[in-house]
């Protein structure tokens, strides 16, 4: 199996080099689009063996894969495959557009493989320096990323996300000196005692006090990655102007793994503090995520803007939901997940698309979008719906259950929930109507817009609202029980 | 008050917290390159201290390494940038240097009372030095808050980088080597690709004051 | 018998202060002539102007007030008592209970009050401007001074300087860091109420930059031979304080008559390197602008409270 975790690791390495290499070139799309593909084939057939025969240490013990970690490594590459084939046209029409020249194509396309690699690095090391340093990497890569288009917008959100990233992740690293310092009490000064299989074994021994002071300074780290109010101002600016593709990936992928990485050290905490606290943080933050960002979603004019302080509302249920804690909402939570993945980036698919026709990003200036492209209207009417929480869509069977938890939990808290939802759902709504449908002068695309990656992923969060194949439910399950511990 | 490693490295620490905040007080942008180097040199030099008093070899490395990167490297790049840009030589903070610098005390308060019950449990020679440590990334911290120009941002940030890496050293006898190796590589990258950054930016405005890049506020 | 020699030591004292406090004017004013280039006077030059000007007749301003006839010799006095309080030949001196390190502040407190009160006592614009930056620099000096004599006595545990001293002697030989910042912060302060570069030019005709010189202006005659002598013990005084709690060996213990003998050398030499030093850091610095002095003294004070920081948390 060394050799799977190995494949899945080098393929986006030796994509992003030989993307420096050939990323000029005419095919550089469809090049991107193959090395993912070959990531995902290899992440699946490692998530197959992981899950069939129980967590596992690679490569001495270096990397490490249980139900969780693999899973969303699965999801990840999954992600990354359609956004490389949803980015090939996209791209294309951009650099039609002037907005792209050769030498910035290849810039992007082997910045996108290098940071698939740091969120799969980040997701299968065992050791909590390497996924520190993985991070790191990562937002080095979005950094380039977002600046892409070199206008001066760009470039003030490159520079403000870097700040902001820039000081998050040097608490992160405060927090995981911590913890080692907590930890090499037990395991004496070596570097066994920044794996994670060996904390999660000891997680009793560990030092409460320093304990909990590294998970503060963690989750305030991790959690700027993740897109916790207040630590989220990064966020809007960088989904949109950067581009399209990287809006999906950010809200998809680097919200999930930074989420990953706060839940294992939750897990940690809980078995250390054995008080509660850590989950009393998550709850904190979700809710007021959640309240924030739906409250600002009314005020914003900038169609992606607005999608991504929807990710931040769902980044804080997230957050919610986890910090409650117990079997069913961690179930819902990691369904979350999934769907949300799936769908935002499906919504930014179309956003994409929508924004290429129309010529700009502001919400008023977008119309009737059924009129000359109905797959893409229709594509983010369904989008939008499903985000929204309507049935049958994923996201409403994980809010159902998280909403339902929330009140035989936490009942105060679920009128706010409730509230929030409300907003964000009668905003988005209201403003998606008036772009699909009305008048419009757009004009049609150079090159045909990326449809199959958009209803790929409606069709799986439709089928996950619909019916959770069992062994989809039995993963989650495995997953949950790793979490709650 | 034991032996005289010790004392030396109470100097050492007491020494980068005065540099640290020479750092938040200094307005020029040269001297301030020039108190980074210094910083690091401290930083360096405790490494190797404590690295010869508990026979931890790797310790020589990660200090050479550090030696290498933030006292050589990276104020050769910002030195190249600074000249290359035409950055202007003095910078304004936002708020005046006097308040700062209170501002700093009260930070410097704070680190020592959290770090206290944290520094009971290290068995690390330099524990004590681990308030410091903690002091030294919240004044490096404000030092990005207050500075008004790219420039003291990314040497703020640095600033920071060099007070884990003398935590690490203080509370555990530094990370495992793979770990530095990873951290300082992150460094080298991040400086690289910020430097590359300031080109943009002043391609853009006409210098790397951070007000212009706040036009985009809440709309 | 020890009586006796408590006496004869204070009187010691007093006396080597009188004498000396010119000598060190002249020695400072020599050092920075050499540094700078340029053909020094000798050192005994400050002790003949005191003599001319005592010889001198008092002019004074016709609506000066009584304040303005007692000021010079209150000051005078005050500074006097200080050099007899701080331990710069023995530690055994029977004027010591009188005031500890808090109270000495308050006495050169004493000191700027009245020379600020006299410089406004007669009413003509370069006095009050020369008052107030006086006051202000004395207002944001104290707290810096304060905390560094603080620190000394955290790690002594007492604020009788003599007690100090003798304390610190004994120890044995260590880095304190917190001293070594309170160290800078005294250095700091020592510059600003002595009106050295960088906080004010000792050597400047140009009214609109002078903050002590300012306060000097209608005085004449004895007054100003009083004050000017007055002017140098204060420098004596802060240096001896600075030797005191810094470099306090080589002062006499209690009833070692050779001791006090040869204390008197090991001070005259500190006195010389003190007064090199002082010399070079007021040639390599330029003068602040007015504005910028609170800055320079926040950052004593910041010194002195880190010093007083790092004793708590490294107990050093």
């Amino acid at each position: 199996m060394d050799h799977l975790l190995l494949l899945v690791l080098v393929t986006p390495l030796l994509g992003s080099i030989t993307l420096v290499l050939l990323g000029h070139r005419e095919a550089a799309p469809e090049i991107n689009v193959g090395f993912s593909l070959v990531t995902f084939i290899a992440s699946v057939l490692l998530a197959v063996e992981v899950i069939a025969q129980g967590p596992a240490l690679f490569i001495g013990q270096y990397f490490f894969a249980d139900s969780l970690n693999v899973f969303i490594a699965a999801l990840t590459a999954f992600v990354g495959m359609t956004t490389s084939l949803f980015s090939r046209p996209y791209m294309r029409i951009e650099r039609d557009n002037g907005r792209m020249t050769g030498r910035r194509m290849r810039l992007y396309h082997s910045m996108y493989q290098l940071f698939l690699f740091t969120m799969l690095l980040a997701l299968l090391s065992n050791n909590i320096g390497i996924m520190w340093v993985a991070m790191e990497s990562a937002t080095l890569t979005v950094l380039l990323l977002v600046s892409i288009y070199r206008t001066a917008a760009s470039v003030e959100a490159a520079w403000k996300y870097f700040i902001l990233s820039g000081v998050g992740i040097a608490l992160a690293l405060l927090g995981t000196i911590l913890l080692y310092l907590a930890a090499a009490r037990h395991f004496g000064i070596a570097g066994d005692a920044l794996l994670w299989t060996n904390l999660q074994a000891a997680k009793a021994y560990l030092e409460p006090a320093t304990t909990s002071l590294a998970f503060v300074f963690l989750l305030v780290g991790y959690g700027t990655k993740m897109g916790l109010v207040p630590m989220h101002s990064w966020l809007p600016d960088a989904h949109a102007e950067g581009p399209t593709p990287i809006s999906a990936v950010l809200s998809g992928l680097l919200l999930n793994v930074a989420l990953y990485a706060v839940l294992r050290f939750k897990g940690l905490a809980d078995g250390a503090l054995q008080n509660g606290l850590p989950g009393k943080m998550l709850i904190g933050f979700g809710l007021v995520s959640v309240l924030v960002a739906a409250f600002s979603l009314s005020r914003q004019k900038d169609v992606k803007r607005m999608f991504s302080y929807s990710s931040i509302e769902h980044v804080g249920l997230m957050a919610f939901t986890f910090g409650v804690g117990g079997p069913i909402a961690t179930y819902a939570g990691l369904l979350h997940m999934t769907v949300h993945s799936l769908v935002k980036s499906a919504i930014f698919f179309s956003v994409g698309h929508a924004c290429q026709k129309a010529g700009t990003q502001i919400i008023a200036d977008i119309r009737g979008l059924a009129h000359v492209s109905p797959t893409v209207g229709c594509g983010m009417m369904l989008g939008s719906l499903a985000i929204l929480g309507l049935p049958p869509f994923g996201v409403f069977s994980s809010e159902f259950l998280i909403l339902t938890t929330a009140v035989r939990e936490l009942p105060w808290a679920a009128p706010l929930l409730i509230l929030a939802l409300g907003v964000a759902f009668a905003t988005i709504f209201s403003r998606v109507q008036s772009m699909v449908f009305g008048d419009t002068t757009a004009k049609p695309l150079a090159h045909s817009p990326a449809l199959l990656p958009l209803f790929i992923h409606l069709g799986l969060a439709l089928l996950l609202g619909l019916y959770i194949p069992p062994y989809m439910h039995a993963w989650y399950v495995q997953a949950a029980h790793i979490i709650t511990g | 008050m034991t032996g005289i490693p010790s004392q030396i490295l109470n100097l050492l620490a007491a020494l980068l917290l005065l540099l640290t905040f020479a750092m938040l007080g200094q307005r020029r942008i040269l001297s301030l390159i020039n108190l980074f180097m210094l910083h690091g040199i401290v930083v360096v030099a405790s490494a190797l201290l404590i690295g010869y008093e508990t026979s931890n070899h790797h310790l020589y490395f990660s200090a050479g390494l550090t030696l290498a990167v933030k006292v050589m490297l990276i104020p050769w790049i910002l030195h190249k940038l600074v000249f290359r840009l035409k950055v202007k030589r003095e910078v304004e903070t936002l708020i005046n240097v006097s308040v700062t610098m209170l501002i700093g005390i009260v930070l410097v308060i704070v680190a020592f009372n959290i770090a206290l019950p944290v520094a009971a449990l290290s068995s690390s020679v330099a524990s004590g030095t681990l308030g410091i440590a903690l002091a030294c990334v919240l004044l490096s911290f404000m030092m990005i808050l207050v500075r008004s120009n790219a420039i003291p941002q990314v040497i703020g940030y640095l600033t920071m980088e060099n007070g884990l890496f003398f935590a690490a050293t203080a509370a555990t006898d530094g990370m495992p080597l793979l770990v530095e190796l990873g951290v300082a590589l992150a460094v080298i990258g991040g400086t690289l690709v910020v430097g590359l950054f300031m080109f943009q930016i002043r391609e853009h405005f006409d210098d790397l004051d951070i007000h212009n890049l706040e036009t985009r506020k809440e709309d | 018998m020890n009586h006796y020699f408590e006496f004869f030591s204070q009187a010691l004292e007093i006396i080597v202060a009188l004498v000396a406090a010119p000598l060190l004017t002249g020695w400072v004013n020599q050092c920075r002539a050499w540094l700078q280039n340029k053909s020094a006077p000798s050192m005994l030059q400050p002790h003949r102007m005191l003599h001319k000007l005592f010889h001198k007749e008092v002019v004074m301003a016709e609506h000066a007030s009584s304040l303005f006839r007692m000021e010079p010799y209150i000051i005078f006095g005050c500074m006097i008592l200080a050099c007899g309080i701080i331990p710069t030949l023995s530690t055994r001196l029977p004027l010591s209970p009188a005031a500890d390190a808090i109270a000495l502040v308050g006495l050169f407190a004493l000191g700027r009050v009245f020379l600020a009160l006299a410089a406004m006592d007669i009413g003509t614009a370069f006095g009050s401007m020369g008052s107030r930056r006086e006051m202000f620099i004395g207002f944001l000096a104290e707290p810096a001074l304060l905390m560094v004599l603080f620190s000394a006595s955290l790690i002594t545990n007492s604020t009788s300087l003599t007690n100090i001293a003798d304390n610190l002697t004994h120890r044995p030989l260590a880095i304190y860091p917190s001293l070594a910042f309170a160290g800078i912060a005294f250095t700091m302060v020592l510059l600003a109420e002595n009106a050295r570069v960088p906080v004010d030019n000792p050597a400047t005709h140009l009214e609109l930059t002078m903050i002590h010189e300012a306060l000097l202006l209608e005085h004449s005659g004895r007054y100003l031979a009083l004050m000017e002598w007055a002017a140098s013990l204060k420098l004596f005084a802060y240096l001896c304080i600075g030797f005191a709690i810094f470099s306090p060996w080589g002062i006499a213990e209690a009833g070692h008559p050779l001791a006090l003998i040869l204390s008197i050398p090991v001070l005259a030499v500190k006195l010389a390197v003190g007064g090199a030093m002082l010399a070079a850091i007021e040639t390599a610095s330029a003068k602040l602008r007015i504005f910028r002095v609170p800055e320079f003294l926040s950052m004593a004070f910041l010194m002195a409270v880190l010093g007083m920081l790092v004793h708590f948390l490294l107990g050093a």
